[in-house]
Formats: structure tokens, sequence, C-alpha cells
């Protein structure tokens, strides 16, 4: 009997991932339909530039460039390796943010401003606290967690308002992303942080490095000579794990995916709902902060400050990453390194083709929109299975009735 | 005083327009949440088809001699192009909610995701920068109406009403008030508007009455799609120049807290969206607001920051959605994919 429940389990994951999977393979194919329409269309690419552009988008982290003969050429790139592991560090943050949210029923479309309150609190912090006085590390560890704490005040904003007032989480998250998007601007504006020394750069603020607050590099730039890749990776692979084991072994965990399914039920069973909801936001914004404070103590990033008018794309890109993860923290970190890889493929298609990076952010939003009806996806993939065997009036199944279920109720909680 | 009405105007006028889209949608029983991709993806199909038809000498022989009327044609052609293409970009949105029974959420989020990306791509693509203009002139000096248009003296005066109305004006504004109040009569006084509310409310009635649930469905997302891309159009010509870059600074949101402020009613949503237009222009002009015209920059004197001024519009939408979130009434079944067979 225990193997029987097993063995189903087992196809329920694998079910999931096979939707992921072709969700993945539409987009990639929706992708090059694009590149060869468009290429069809110019008369300045040519075949090979097509063919070329097709191929980059398969296997562009392999891409080494092009030879003298004009030739594309092919090979392992620790560059592109090393800098999509540093790519996909944030994305990990992000995609975990969305994830755990998405735990409890709410979508946090939010992150972008938690990251950049993350991005401010640590910068501050780092550059803020001589070097002289405080050890670098544990400057590094104050700003890491001062921008998480940022990020959770931040992330507690929409959730006292969904908690309390029943505002539509979306609405408000859009809201407080331009919120801090102009709150950074300001702060940054006022601070003395902003970049003098060097005259080339303008609008940028210090690197960390100029304060000897840098992550540690634990040995990654031997393997990936050449690319941006630092510690900070690891850190946000433990995180995940450490939030898959929140989610999935403990009381909280339990509470938070109660709240999730049914609130109502949950707080009849004796949950406190405002809290999980405050709670789970909150940890979200920590998140999402946590991934902007490991990208920018880097020390080889720098922060363009007068931000105002546009939000991190890394924060929306929590999205796809944990929806293509089905929520799954283990997973997120796979999906966030296919995020990553996408975007190395793009930077190869602006730099050797005459298509540019905006062609992954497509693919990348097909694949989104595809994820959004992935039950029905999953649905058919079951009965292919069992074809003939289907019983149309049999019950829906409890995965089906839940995600009813939880359609009913977002439309009940509309504000 | 002329002035801030005009630039009021000019912004609560898209807001009107979009929330209203997000009217249609939502009584149907669909969430839009893709306005402002739509809005994105509308902004670039009509910047675009004025880009293109710029290339025939029809248009750039009226723009020299001055023939005003052709090249408000060409304005309202543009409008034309940039709904028909918001209403088939929605379809996406439809597809995927109705007939898939897809999360409206996440199918709005993907359009919202999509259109800065393709529109992006394709700018890049055709004119191999990041922003698409006019291919010849300005907006101001195609589009607009002014006194010489009507050939009246630059130096006449023509009255309060005049001045603020007549002078320096986009007829595109004037095209989306008269559809405003053509829709929502649309919506409340006739039978189409009636049996596409019912579907909001209670679908499974609806239906048991005889009315095809999917359709109107359908027809309230492509009315809405048309809408949001003709109020993408609308927002890029008269606050940008007639320019494209794949982005409308949150418009298409703040339209859905107007809607929700408005609680699904045009005659709230028009009030809703002056007051919202309001504060967007004083974001985005406090310092040249002269309110009784007597010279005195009253807002640039108080010596507030610039960036609280920007952060204004965000911060009342959350402070109205605050104190109004608990009397207001959502459409009852939006965002329930309908299923004929559940009760």
């Amino acid at each position: 009997m225990k193997n029987s429940l097993l063995s189903i389990y087992e196809k329920e994951a694998t079910k999931k991932v096979l939707a992921s999977l072709i969700s993945i393979a539409v987009g990639l194919l929706v992708g090059i339909v694009v590149v060869v329409i468009v290429g069809l269309t110019k008369e300045t690419i040519t075949g090979q530039g097509i063919w070329d552009g097709v191929r980059l988008i398969f296997a562009g982290i392999f891409s080494t460039g092009r030879d003298a003969a004009g030739k594309l050429t092919w090979g392992y790139n620790p560059q592109s390796w090393g800098n999509m592991l540093f790519r996909a560090m944030p994305l990990v943050m992000t995609g975990l943010s969305v994830a755990v949210a998405y735990k409890t029923g709410l979508f946090n479309i939010g992150a972008p401003g938690q990251y950049l309150m993350g991005t401010l609190a640590s910068l501050m912090i780092a550059l803020g606290i001589p070097s002289e006085t405080v050890p670098a590390g544990l400057i590094w560890v104050l700003a890491f967690l001062g921008g998480c704490l940022a990020g959770a005040l931040w992330g507690c904003i929409p959730g006292l308002l969904k908690a309390f007032l029943n505002i539509n989480e979306v609405l408000a998250c859009i809201m407080t992303n331009w919120l801090a998007a102009n709150l950074v601007t300001w702060a940054f504006d006022a601070s003395n942080f902003k970049n003098v020394v060097e005259n080339t750069k303008a609008g940028y603020i210090y690197k960390t490095t100029f304060n000897g607050v840098a992550t540690p590099k634990l040995g990654l730039d031997k393997i990936f000579p050449g690319s941006q890749v630092n510690g900070g990776i690891v850190v946000a692979i433990l995180i995940a794990i450490a939030m898959y084991i929140l989610i999935n072994k403990t009381t909280l965990g339990y509470e938070l995916k109660a709240c999730g399914s049914n609130r109502h039920a949950a707080r009849y069973a004796g949950i406190n709902d405002k809290r999980n909801i405050v709670l789970s936001m909150a940890i979200a914004g920590a998140l999402s902060a946590g991934g902007a404070a490991l990208y920018w103590l880097s020390g080889n990033t720098e922060f363009y400050w007068s931000t105002y008018q546009s939000l991190p794309a890394t924060g929306f890109n929590g999205i796809p990453v944990a929806l293509l993860a089905v929520n799954n923290p283990i997973g997120v970190v796979f999906t966030a390194i296919f995020m990553a890889m996408l975007d190395i493929v793009g930077q190869q298609l602006t730099g050797y083709t005459a298509y540019n990076e905006y062609i992954t952010d497509v693919i990348i939003s097909v694949i989104v929109y595809l994820s959004a009806f992935s039950l029905v996806i999953r649905m058919l993939l079951t009965s292919k299975r069992k074809a003939g065997a289907t019983n149309v009036n049999a019950e829906p199944t409890p995965e089906e009735k839940s995600a009813q279920e939880q359609a009913r109720q977002k439309g009940g909680e509309q504000a | 005083m002329t002035f801030l009405i005009q630039q009021t105007m000019l912004y609560a006028v898209p807001l009107m327009i979009v929330a209203l889209a997000g009217v249609f949608a939502e009584r149907s029983g669909i969430i839009n949440l893709a306005l402002e991709g739509i809005m994105i993806f509308g902004a670039f199909i009509g910047v675009y088809f004025v880009y293109s038809m710029q290339k025939f000498d029809v248009f750039t022989d009226a723009a020299r001699a001055g023939d005003w009327l052709t090249l408000q044609g060409l304005e309202l052609m543009a409008m034309a192009a940039a709904a028909i293409m918001g209403a088939v970009f929605s379809l996406l949105l439809s597809f995927a909610s109705i007939n898939l029974r897809a999360d409206q959420t996440i199918g709005g989020t993907a359009l919202n995701l999509m259109a800065p990306a393709l529109v992006l791509f394709l700018i890049r693509v055709l004119v191999n920068q990041n922003t698409l203009m006019m291919s010849t002139g300005d907006a101001a000096s195609w589009f607009m109406l002014k006194k010489s248009t009507f050939g009246i003296d630059k130096s006449t005066d023509i009255g309060f009403l005049g001045e603020t109305f007549l002078n320096k004006v986009y007829l595109a504004t004037y095209v989306c008030i008269l559809l405003f109040i053509v829709l929502s009569v649309l919506l409340y006084k006739t039978r189409f508007g009636l049996r596409l509310r019912s579907c909001g409310e209670n679908p499974q009635a609806a239906d048991s009455l005889g009315i095809n649930v999917y359709k109107m469905r359908y027809a309230g997302t492509t009315i809405s799609g048309a809408l949001a891309g003709m109020g993408g159009f609308v927002y890029s010509l008269t606050t940008a120049n007639c320019t494209a870059n794949g982005d409308v600074a949150g418009f298409g949101f703040l339209a859905l807290a107007v809607m929700i402020f408005g609680n699904w009613k045009p005659l709230n949503i028009a009030g809703a969206s002056l007051l919202f237009g309001l504060f967007k222009c004083i974001a985005a002009a406090y310092s040249s607001i002269d309110i009784n015209g007597d010279g005195v920059y009253l807002l640039a004197e108080l010596g507030i920051s610039s960036h609280l001024y920007r952060m204004l519009p965000y911060l009342v939408t959350l402070a109205v959605l605050a104190f109004t979130s608990k009397k207001s009434r959502a459409p009852k079944a939006e965002g329930i994919p309908y299923d004929k067979g559940s009760r």
C-alpha cells in the first residue's frame, strides 16, 4: 500500500516536471519562430544569420564567440558558465520569494520593490560602516542581514494591507514597488555614496570594494576563470534548502500552506490566518532583499541609483522562476540557473548576431503564459496515459478541486 | 489654471478609458491584470503605424500644407490600429482564461512580461535603438490642435473655455471621452450590457437563461483589450510625444486601482481618474504649475523634494484603497473560470 502511494506521488511529481519541460520547449520554439520570421522579413539578415540565431538560442551557453572566418565556435566557456551562476544567485532568491508567498496563496509581484529596499539597506550599511574599525567580514554579515530586514519590513506592507483591510496584494505590491523605486532614488540622492572618484561613471554608487567589503570567492573563480561568480551562489542554495525544510517539515510551514489552501478553513482550525499572511510576505520580502544584498555585496557590481523610472528585472523574473519550479524551493535553484542561462544566451545573441537580448524575455513570457495553464497540460498528460478510461462524471482529482477552490476564494476576496 | 486643467486631462483621460477597459473585462468575469501590457503593446502599434504612414507623401504634404483634417484622420487611424491590435493581443488572455480555465492572474502577468519584451525586441530590430519615435516632426506639430489650426491668430484671446479646451489639445482626448460615454451607456442601458454584467455576477444563472457565457466573456475581454490598446497609444501620443519604449510607467496598474476605487462604475471612475490625473500631473509638472495665475509657483516654492511629489500618486492610491476597500463591491464571479459542469 505504501509503495503504491509512493509511486503515485512520484508520478505526480514527474508530471509536474514534464509540464514545466513542455512549457520550456514551447517557449524556445516560439523564440525560434520569432527569430525566423524577423530574419525572413528583414533583408539585412541572411539565412546564415537566422541559422546562427537559432543555434545560439538552444546552445548559447556553449558559444565561445566567432573565429577569424566569422563562423560560430563552440566549446566550454568558463566565463559564460561562471556568469550564469552569478546571475542565477539573485534569481534563486527572488524565485524563492515568489514561491514562498505563493504557498500562502499570495502572488508576490512586489519582489522588485523588496529587491530595491534590500539594495538600499545593504549598500548603505556596507559603505556606511568604516572598515578601519569594524572587520570587513562582520560588515558583510551586517549588510546582508540589514538588507533582509529592510525587505521583510517592506514586504509586510502589502501583507498587512491584505490581512487587515483585504486589499488585493497584487495592487498593493505594485504601488509599493514604485514607492520603493522613488524612495531608493531619494535616499541615494541625499547620501554621499555617489561615485565621484571615477569621473566616467556618472550616476553610480561606489562598489562595496571601496570600503573593502566583498563576498569571498570560495575558489569558484578558479573553476570559472574570468567570470563574476562568487560564494553568494552557495549562500543562495543553502537558503533554498532551508526554505524547503521550513515549508515541508515545520509547523510554521504547514500553517502557511494551510492559509494558502483555504484561509477560512485554516482559521476554523485555530490557525491565525492574519499573522501568517503578514509573516509569509515578510519572509518573501526578506528573501527578495537577500538576493539584492548578495548581488550588490559581490564587490564587482555597481548600482545605478537614479532608478525611479524603472524596476529591477531580477525581481520580476522571480515570478517565472517560481512558476516554472511549481513553487518547489529546490526546483527554484534549477529554474533560476535555467533563466540565467537564457540571460547569457541573450548576451550572445546581441554580441554575435543581428538579434538582441529581448528575445529571451519573449521566451520567458511565453513560458509564464504556459505555466498559467500547466494544470491543463498536466491533465492532458494524465488523460493520454489512460486514454479511453476517463470517466466524465468522475469526481475531480484533489488537485483540480483545490485549484478550483483557490480560484473561487480568490474571486471572493477581491478587494 | 488652464495649464493645470490641460495637464490633468492629459493624464486623466487615458486613465479613465483604460479603467473602463478593466470594467468591461471584470464585469464579464475576467480579471484583466494585463492592462499594462496591452497598453504598452497598443502604444507601440499606434506609434509604429504613424511611423510607417509618415513615409507616404500624402501625409508629409499634408503636414507641410497644414492640412489638419488629413492629419487628424491619421491620428484616428492610428488609434483604431492600436485598438485592433490591443484586442488581438488580449485574445491570448481570453483564450487562456476562458477556454483553458487558466489562472487569470498568472495569464495577465505573462502578457505584462510579454508586451515590453516583444515591443523592445521589435523596436531594436526595426530602428536599432531603444525608443521608437516618429520618423519626422513631433506630436505637437503634427497632431496638436492649436489656435492656428482653426485660422485664429496666436495673440487673440478666445476666452477661458476656448483657451483651455480648444487650444493646444489633442482630438484623441475628446474621442476617448465620447467613447467613454457611449460604452458606459452600452454597458448599463442595453440588453448586451445587462447580459455581459450577468456573466460577471452569476454565470450559471446567465447560462441557464440561454446566454452564452463564453461568448460574453470573450466580448468583455476583447472590448477591454481594444480600449486598453487605444488608451496606451493615447497616453504615448499626449504625454510621451508619440514615442514607444516598452513602458507606460505603471499606468495600467494605476488604472486598475482607479477602477477599484471607482467601485466598477463608470461615473465614479471618471471622478476617480480626474483625481489621479491631478496627482500625476502634480508629480510630473509641479514646478511649472501656477494655480491662480499670479505668477507664484506655489508647489515649487514649498521646498518639498521632487521625489515626494513623484511618490504622491502611488501613496494616494494606497491610502484610497485602504479607506474604500471595505465598501468596494467587486463583480461576484470575477477571477473564477466558468465551468459548465459545476454548480
